[in-house]
């Protein structure tokens, strides 16, 4: 990817505060990863120098499908390859349903993701192509 | 996905269409802007009876082409102007009959995962935006989208899409898909003085036109 304030970036960087706004006001949306006394989570790199991060929870698959693919996020994704490439990254999206009230770390994102690169979808990370129901 | 199977399930469905007068209801109650629609709308349009009328958009409903919801019609006076009307509007599930057995819908997945996994998106839009410069509104625009199944509703300055002709697989694959939508409406409407861009609403394409401003 290339530096956020390379002029490429300007579109993504323009999204940002109109889309998360939208997304913290969304029914269902719960919570999201954010840096320390950030905004958004644009300024992590946990995984590496190239490689950004999100992470959110919410209480249905519905909602966050709905909000991904529904609104004007829809856009962002669509253009995403303008942005980003996902080399080396394969999946690059997971799943996973967690008690209520308790957040996710991105430890747990990580192990989530090989588990879905080494078994493919299944109850314990998963895909919104693909997704499983919440346990009972 | 869905491999060719048995033919009975989509006849059934789709052969409760063969009779001219039912399918001409069906036309009526899916033509306009979309809200649901009174027997006495599908009556008069038909010119047939009120229970004639019934009789086919009953059985219409059966068959799961028809979804039914009842609601108290404004505007409405005189007897019964108050109990709430039956209503009709279009079933959302897709039906399709091939023989020979074809599986189109299974190699579009496939082929769709593939340019996602690839990261080739954009030779996609190229692509479509190519067909549908090639396809061109040349005549009257909202012909031209009814022609490509998009159901078009002109509202002023904008032309929303009813019908996405790429539903089913622009759920599974919403930004490879609606991408390639938009790049083929792009494509259609070079010239026209409209524009396409995503906007998502309700059930709708994903896709709105409208005016550019200097068309």
């Amino acid at each position: 990817m290339a530096p956020l304030d390379d002029p490429v970036m300007a579109d993504f960087m323009a999204g940002l505060e109109p889309l998360n706004a939208l997304a913290d006001g969304t029914p269902g949306f719960v919570w999201r990863l954010t840096g320390d006394g950030e905004p958004d989570a644009t300024g992590l790199r946990p995984f590496g120098p190239d490689i950004m991060v999100n992470m959110s929870v919410w209480t249905t698959v519905e909602a966050l499908r709905g909000y991904v693919y529904r609104t004007a996020h829809l856009d962002s994704v669509r253009r995403r390859h303008e942005w980003f490439t996902h080399d080396g990254l394969d999946p690059y999206l997971v799943l996973w349903w967690i008690p209520a009230g308790t957040i996710p770390t991105l430890a747990d994102a990580w192990e989530r993701l090989d588990l879905l690169r080494r078994n493919g979808p299944g109850p314990d990370a998963f895909t919104l192509r693909q997704p499983y129901p919440a346990p009972v | 996905m869905t491999a060719p199977d048995d033919l009975q399930p989509g006849l059934e469905v789709l052969g409760v269409l063969a009779d001219p007068v039912r399918r001409a209801a069906y036309r009526v109650v899916v033509a306009g802007d979309g809200a649901p629609v009174g027997r006495e709308e599908v009556a008069a349009a038909l010119g047939v009876g009120r229970t004639l009328a019934a009789f086919h958009l009953d059985k219409l409903v059966d068959a799961g082409l028809l979804d039914v919801s009842f609601a108290r019609r404004s505007g409405r006076s005189g007897p019964g102007a108050g109990r709430p009307a039956k209503l009709y509007r279009r079933a959302v599930t897709e039906h399709a009959v091939s023989v020979p057995p074809r599986a189109y819908r299974f190699a579009a997945g496939l082929l769709a995962e593939a340019v996602e996994r690839a990261g080739a998106d954009a030779v996609l839009y190229d692509v479509a935006r190519e067909h549908g410069r090639s396809a061109g509104a040349h005549g009257d625009l909202v012909e031209a989208l009814e022609a490509q199944g998009y159901e078009p509703v002109r509202e002023g300055d904008r032309i929303r899409l009813r019908n996405c002709p790429f539903h089913r697989l622009a759920e599974d694959f919403p930004p490879v898909v609606c991408g390639m939508n938009l790049a083929l409406l792009q494509g259609l409407l070079e010239g026209t003085g409209w524009r396409a861009a995503i906007e998502p609403v309700a059930d709708d394409c994903c896709v709105v036109i409208s005016k550019t401003n200097d068309g």
